[in-house]
């Protein structure tokens, strides 16, 4: 037998991730110019968070509506590294206050506060992106399940912790910049950010951190401990009269989720040049899960591609029409939800999969005893029916 | 001391305002578990009907703009009513048996609403005049100075809470009610039309919002996007009072609209919210259930 992962890649998930990668390293770059892949670079840091949300929401039933604190805390804490190196008592030289951030200054604050010293080294920084949002879901996790809250008064209370942090973030105006957020940012260890050639090398940076991510989660996923995420979320108590604690397997899948916001957030200021509480707050938030949604939230390329659908619309609708935009994406949202709930790639696996899959059958390329025209089902389902092979990866 | 009673009664308002949001929530989510993310648009709904109804009263009928507020209040429960039974018909019935879903769905509903009310209404907010006997403030003490339509508001919430209690827990209607959210199957098998039961209880969730709404114009303009910024406290307001339990909701929202306003008068406004949000998740996490466990098995 071989190694799980290795045929769930080769069965599944691998032409699917090839496909992407083709589309995001190669076709992007080369039909764009620079402004375009620094647009579709920033779509796709919103894309981590989609990624995120596939697997703790679709996989492990946990709706989070305040995704954007995590994304939030890698943004700014990006941001403040940046800024601090933005603001040199050089380049500062005409405040009050050289040396500290200019926000600062206007909010007559006269030394840099404690909490913004550390985030004048990079690997102090990078260390925060990479741990502290997980450790904070892993906090809210072990608070909220176990004691067995979960479904929607989760979703209630997560939706409650960006809206604290964003009335924190815009009152709390001399330390974080308020509602205009920390702009300006310009160079990392010297390295001009805003150039052509650092916007591309960026962009390429933020694709490969995207496609790690997806194969992440396809390999949490084929592992036992996906298998057992799925099954819980199915039939709670089973799993939990068959022995084991169902708090730890939602506590992790929500902090793997949070890592990977918070190393989005962190992609979205570098290739934008400021963060602020207007892409954190609880709009944000649930736009993440519309992007989750329109892709299918049992898909975790989905995810991607639904991200880059909606953020293009938006772009092109915004822009053309600018009262319509509200209108479209609301009925999205409802067309998604109330006609194809498993987004892009439930249609798919419903329509064309099953013609491509004759087609290729027809062929004699290869042939398949079970062809995946089952959409697949997770709520609303007759109960007793457990988590199946076919729901795994799609 | 006179500063404390005006606050609190400030607070009072507040707390009218919540709790006529909340107990529309707690009939919607308490009793039937939809997530209705647009119940702040049903709000708006009210809001716009009654300043329509002002501006039209003192259109066309001067005579009648002294009194519009008494025409308005019915008015604006009945075409929250109205747009709830059409919103259950057309989209929320297909999703009773997915109750995340609803949230999404609904979410995809109140934007469409905000820009609706934009279109229709312009972004500019807008605020109905005030009746002159609304006008004006009632001195108990020279000190002390409280606003009469603040008064009012709690009046129309008080008379709104008892009639909403006498019809969920006293009349045969609530007890339909009841009965079909404990069990719809042996409802259903005693031959309760649980399909009208379910249209007519969410639309008299939406057609409280509108009551809340036409409370609002009282005491703040109207915009577009007025009701998203009840939307987080008024589901922390049902959850925290325990779901399914009109006297917790009650309880809650008098705790929060207190505490808030209380913890404003020494904090500033934006960190007393985050203090009372802090601890009402505090609270949340040792009391999943809420304050007032309805002792229903579920």
């Amino acid at each position: 037998m071989t190694h799980p992962l290795s045929k769930v890649l080769e069965k599944r998930g691998l032409p699917g991730l090839l496909i992407l990668a083709l589309l995001i390293l190669v076709v992007i770059p080369v039909t764009m110019d620079v402004d375009g892949i620094n647009l579709t670079g920033r779509f796709l840091s919103f894309a981590f968070v989609a990624v995120g949300l596939t697997l703790a929401w679709g996989y492990g039933g946990l709706l989070s509506l305040g995704q954007g604190l995590f994304f939030g805390i890698g943004g700014y804490a990006m941001a403040m590294y940046l800024k601090l190196e933005a603001s040199t008592p050089e380049a500062t030289a005409i405040q009050t206050t050289p040396g500290i951030p200019d926000f600062m200054d206007w909010n007559q604050i006269t030394a840099l506060p404690w909490f913004w010293v550390p985030f004048n080294s990079l690997t102090f920084t990078i260390v925060t992106i990479l741990v502290l949002p997980a450790f904070f879901a892993a906090l809210i996790g072990f608070a909220l399940f176990t004691r067995r809250v979960s479904g929607v008064f989760f979703a209630i209370i997560t939706q409650a912790l960006v809206t604290i942090a964003t009335i924190l973030v815009i009152g709390q105006q001399g330390y974080t910049g308020g509602v205009n957020g920390i702009t300006d940012l310009r160079t990392l260890k010297g390295w001009d950010i805003h150039t052509d050639s650092a916007l591309v090398i960026l962009y390429y940076v933020n694709a490969g951190l995207l496609l790690a991510m997806i194969a992440l989660g396809m390999w949490i996923l084929s592992t036992k401990y996906g298998r057992i995420l799925m099954a819980a979320r199915d039939q709670e108590n089973r799993i939990r009269f068959s022995g084991y604690n169902v708090a730890y397997f939602k506590i992790f899948i929500f902090a793997v989720a949070a890592f990977m916001s918070g190393i989005g957030g962190a992609m979205f200021t570098l290739q934008v040049g400021f963060i602020s509480p207007s892409i954190i707050g609880i709009i944000p938030s649930i736009e993440f899960v519309i992007f989750a949604a329109v892709g299918g939230r049992l898909s975790l390329l989905g995810a991607v591609y639904g991200t880059l659908l909606v953020t293009y619309a938006r772009n092109i609708i915004a822009e053309a029409y600018p009262e319509f935009w509200l209108f479209f994406i609301g009925g999205i949202f409802i067309a998604v939800v109330m006609f194809a709930p498993y987004g892009l790639a439930g249609l798919y696996q419903k329509y064309v999969r099953r013609h491509w899959e004759r087609f290729l059958a027809g062929r004699g390329w290869r042939h398949r005893g079970n062809g995946g025209n089952n959409p697949p089902t997770a709520s609303g389902r007759p109960s007793g029916h457990v988590a199946t092979a076919s729901e795994t990866i799609k | 001391m006179a500063i404390a009673a005006m606050q609190g009664f400030a607070g009072l308002s507040f707390f009218s305002v919540l709790l006529l949001m909340a107990l529309g929530l707690a009939i919607i989510f308490g009793q039937m578990r939809v997530i209705n993310m647009a119940h702040g648009e049903f709000m708006v709904i009210g809001a716009y009907t009654t300043y329509m109804i002002s501006v039209y009263a003192s259109g066309m009928a001067p005579w009648a703009s002294e009194y519009y507020i008494l025409f308005a209040v019915p008015a604006a429960f009945l075409m929250a009513f109205i747009v709830g039974m059409l919103v259950e018909v057309l989209m929320i019935r297909h999703l009773y048996h997915r109750p995340l879903d609803t949230l999404l769905a609904t979410w995809g509903l109140a934007l469409v609403m905000q820009q609706g009310f934009r279109s229709l209404f312009g972004a500019r907010e807008v605020s109905p005049s005030t009746p002159s006997w609304l006008e004006g403030s009632w001195r108990p003490t020279p000190m002390i100075d409280i606003p009469l339509n603040g008064m009012a508001i709690m009046v129309l919430t008080i008379i709104v809470t008892l009639g909403v209690v006498w019809l969920m827990y006293r009349s045969r209607w609530g007890l339909r009610v009841r009965a079909t959210m404990a069990s719809r199957d042996m409802s259903m098998a005693v031959g309760i039309n649980t399909r009208w039961v379910d249209r007519l209880t969410f639309a008299l969730g939406c057609g409280v919002a509108g009551i809340a709404g036409a409370a609002f114009t009282m005491i703040s303009s109207t915009g577009p996007t007025s009701g998203t910024l009840y939307i987080v406290d008024t589901f922390l307001v049902v959850v925290f009072g325990g779901a399914g339990s009109i006297s917790g909701t009650v309880v809650s929202a008098f705790l929060i609209a207190q505490g808030q306003s209380i913890l404003e008068f020494f904090l500033g406004s934006s960190m007393a919210k985050v203090t009372t949000l802090l601890v009402i998740i505090g609270i949340l996490m040792l009391r999943p259930e809420g304050l007032f466990k309805s002792k229903v098995r579920r």
